[in-house]
């Protein structure tokens, strides 16, 4: 009996908007970017909600209200709520409905989206617990099962959230982790003993999240039975096959006409066709099964690109440059206890800035160029090291700021 | 082969463009019949080791007293009113003069396609192909209008582009920047022009010396122009955004190293904004002094108003130094790890420029990734789709490809 797993991503960030040097000590707002250009969040967030979050939700609620058994899981970030709170009230609405029917369940992250467990374990700390308040106004549950940002995981994360009461945490299944073994099984973390792993089946959840409408694809074209077939196929072999994916594969990866919603919407009845199958939450998942063997993950690994490391935001200098610099201001911010300075900071600290800065395969018109709002990853770090060059400004005029240097030149 | 100028008696980027791909062609077994106006000049002790070996470029120099261009600034091809009746007289008989001895030449030469560099050699192009029948491929380094900024431009250089440009088999241009210009500006087609992008040899820029490192004590930036000091190299804007950049942050250095026209008022500007201390006009440099230069640079800056391609920003990069470059270039085409920017817009160039001088993270990142990209612009790959393109035009004319002689 293999049971599918479905996780779907849902993040945006709060990209920062063309901010010049001049700008600097003239213009606190880094992210109201308000042309056409892709740098416009609010624009953004609409865009991607009229052609993914509605008409795929719609597609869920159907597939929940017809299918008893179905059950899928996502988790949002925290700055993806707030935007959806502040530009799209009626799509908060629609995520909302689905998890009412408690057959949708939610995970925790940090609620920035952030690297913060690389640099400052207090902050991702403190990240994590505003995301589980925040999930718990607006979805009134309460998660129990963890992932990290862009399933960043090794040992020492997984020993962490084990201390903060996770029973779950998911992750890659990377090759270069799993050697010989299946992404099919739940392991245990090395070094923890109450929480488990549960490792993404890459093959199968790329299948739909990239190759879908790839004509090159020799399985080209994926229709909902053939993807039964496949699944039903671990049958024996596996206890969970884990489709972990951004949400937006759903109209905004492949686009509507690909038909990736008729394929959504038949999958269910397919996988039912094997009497093998069925579907499950996470949190079902790690309580119907025992993790199989220890799993040692000493580096750091993640889903992004072909690597599924961190190179995607932490390969080149400026990447360095830029995330040290912000995480150098976590004392001197925090103590300003000014909430627009900290929430600034805070949103500063987003992944997605990093990726854009991303300068591996930048020749090859590849999918960081894809995603980059901005024309170079050279200008993505000009406006990003200028915002930050003001919030600096922000913290050192402010009033707390300078009673603690007097008070650092007292002593 | 027809051309003007070649190294070291060349005053600009033609030169360097047919001294790097003539010996690419050489090395892939082109024999090359290389013919230059003037007799004085060039000869085989001007000739690197590489070129030694593959001996296939013999050197014919057609005599003609030919003043302007003895002096360097005889390749200057700005235009004003005034100076355009003197080259009216001079220049424009020294082209026709080549026109007629390049006739003779083909009179009594083998070869199997003639290529013909820029307007001062279309002449001699099309009396080779009178006369023999042969392919012309015309080879556009620069328009009239690139060299004039769209002002001023001469009418008898035109007709001669033209003309020339209708009669002749195939076209290529430097970029498709210059290809648009030429389907804008000539009525030709642009499936008559093939672009083949200029490069660079690594090998030709080895051993740079820190000849300018005293410059950058206390922490000083050094931001470079490099170029000749006229209207299609936007040094005004240059200055401008130099003056915006050291409102915010006076420790940095602007060079600029060249000669022209519009350098005494380049100086002048630089004075009346008030940042003659931080502008220094360095003159023309050439070879090593010039690859110290870029040496020494933080930055490497060409705010050009039309520049068909620019080997200069693939020279800093070699040397050592990350380029800002206009968007309205050729060589921007080529180059993804490069800051751009619209020539005009001296607001963007002074962020930009600012953000380099910084963060030693984004110049780091910047020049390590443009080192290795650079590595794909050379003459070698421009040289096999030059001969790709004899091939089509030999084949075009009916004649079989056999010999392999130009």
């Amino acid at each position: 009996m293999a049971s599918i797993c479905f996780y779907f991503q849902v993040h945006q960030p709060y990209r920062v908007k063309d901010y010049r040097v001049f700008d600097v000590g003239r213009d606190s707002e880094y992210f109201n970017d308000n042309s056409e250009r892709s740098i416009n969040n609010k624009k953004i967030l609409h865009k991607v909600a009229g052609k993914c979050y509605i008409p795929a939700n719609a597609v869920m609620l159907e597939l929940l209200n017809k299918h008893p058994e179905f059950k899928i899981s996502f988790s949002f970030s925290g700055v993806f709520l707030d935007q959806l709170e502040e530009f799209s009230p009626e799509t908060l609405e629609s995520f909302q409905k689905l998890v009412a029917t408690g057959r949708a369940e939610v995970l925790e992250e940090t609620y920035y989206h952030s690297l913060s467990f690389l640099y400052s374990p207090e902050e991702f700390r403190r990240q994590v617990k505003m995301h589980r308040e925040k999930v718990q106004k607006l979805f009134g549950v309460t998660p129990t099962i963890f992932r990290n940002t862009e399933l960043i995981y090794n040992n020492a994360l997984a020993h962490e959230v084990e201390k903060m009461g996770y029973k779950g945490i998911i992750a890659e299944g990377a090759d270069h982790v799993l050697g010989w073994k299946s992404p099919n099984f739940l392991y245990r973390p090395q070094g923890t003993e109450n929480i488990k792993l549960m490792l993404k089946n890459y093959r199968l959840s790329d299948d739909i999240a990239f190759r879908f409408s790839s004509k090159e694809w020799a399985d080209f074209p994926l229709t909902a039975p053939k993807f039964a077939n496949w699944a039903s196929q671990v049958n024996g072999n596996g206890h969970v096959i884990n489709l972990f994916m951004d949400y937006e594969t759903f109209g905004e990866h492949q686009w509507e006409d690909t038909g990736i919603f008729n394929f959504l919407r038949h999958l269910p009845e397919e996988i039912y066709k094997h009497p093998d199958n069925d579907f499950i939450t996470p949190s079902e998942a790690i309580a119907r099964y025992e993790p199989v063997a220890e799993l040692d993950v000493h580096h750091f690994m993640s889903w992004a690109d072909v690597e599924r490391d961190l190179s995607a935001w932490l390969s080149n200098p400026m990447q360095h440059d830029a995330i040290q610099s912000v995480y150098k201001l976590e004392e001197d911010v925090l103590s300003t206890n000014d909430e627009k300075i900290i929430s600034d900071w805070r949103k500063l600290q987003t992944s997605d800035h990093f990726y854009y800065m991303c300068t591996k395969w930048f020749n090859d018109g590849d999918v960081h160029k894809y995603f980059n709002p901005y024309n170079t990853p050279y200008e993505a770090f000009i406006a990003y090291m200028n915002a930050l060059q003001d919030l600096r400004l922000r913290v050192v005029g402010h009033p707390t700021y300078a009673k603690k240097i007097q008070i650092k030149e007292i002593i | 082969m027809f051309g003007w100028e070649f190294p070291p008696h060349n005053s600009g980027g033609l030169g360097t463009a047919c001294f790097g791909l003539t010996r690419a062609l050489a090395n892939r077994n082109i024999e090359i019949l290389f013919v230059l106006p003037k007799k004085v000049g060039v000869s085989a002790s001007f000739m690197p080791i590489l070129f030694a070996d593959t001996r296939k470029i013999k050197f014919h120099e057609v005599e003609s007293n030919l003043k302007p261009y003895v002096t360097s600034e005889g390749y200057v091809r700005e235009r004003d009113k005034i100076i355009s009746d003197i080259y009216g007289n001079t220049l424009l008989q020294e082209v026709r003069r080549y026109a007629l001895r390049a006739r003779e030449i083909a009179k009594k030469e083998r070869f199997d396609v003639i290529h013909a560099h820029d307007w001062l050699s279309f002449l001699a192009g099309v009396e080779a192909k009178k006369v023999s029948d042969k392919p012309l491929i015309l080879h556009m380094h620069a328009t009239e209008f690139d060299r004039t900024g769209g002002q001023g431009v001469n009418q008898e250089v035109y007709d001669i582009e033209r003309m020339a440009m209708e009669r002749a088999d195939g076209i290529i241009a430097v970029s498709n920047f210059t290809k648009q210009k030429i389907v804008q500006h000539y009525g030709i087609p642009a499936d008559k022009i093939q672009v083949v992008h200029n490069g660079i040899d690594e090998c030709d820029y080895e051993n740079i010396f820190d000849k300018l490192s005293d410059l950058k004590k206390n922490g000083q930036k050094i931001v470079l122009f490099a170029g000749r000091i006229t209207i299609q190299k936007g040094p005004e804007y240059f200055i401008r955004a130099a003056k915006r950049v050291l409102e915010h942050q006076p420790n940095v250095l602007f060079l600029v190293a060249g000669s022209g026209d519009m350098e005494r008022q380049m100086m002048l500007e630089a004075a009346h904004l008030g940042i003659s201390d931080r502008v220094m006009f360095i003159g023309f440099l050439r070879g090593d002094d010039l690859n110290a230069a870029y040496r020494a640079a933080d930055l490497f800056v060409m705010p050009s108003v039309s520049e068909p391609f620019g080997i200069t920003p693939l020279e800093s990069i070699i040397a050592g130094a990350p380029v800002l470059i206009s968007k309205q270039s050729g060589v921007a085409e080529v180059l993804t790890h490069a800051l751009k920017v619209d020539f005009w817009d001296t607001e963007d160039m002074a962020n930009k420029i600012l953000g380099v001088v910084s963060h030693r993270s984004l110049k780091e990142t910047l020049w390590g990734n443009s080192r290795e990209e650079i590595r794909k612009i050379n003459w070698d790959a421009a040289s096999k789709k030059c001969i790709d393109y004899y091939e089509k035009m030999i084949c075009a004319c009916g004649v079989p490809p056999e010999t392999r002689i130009i």
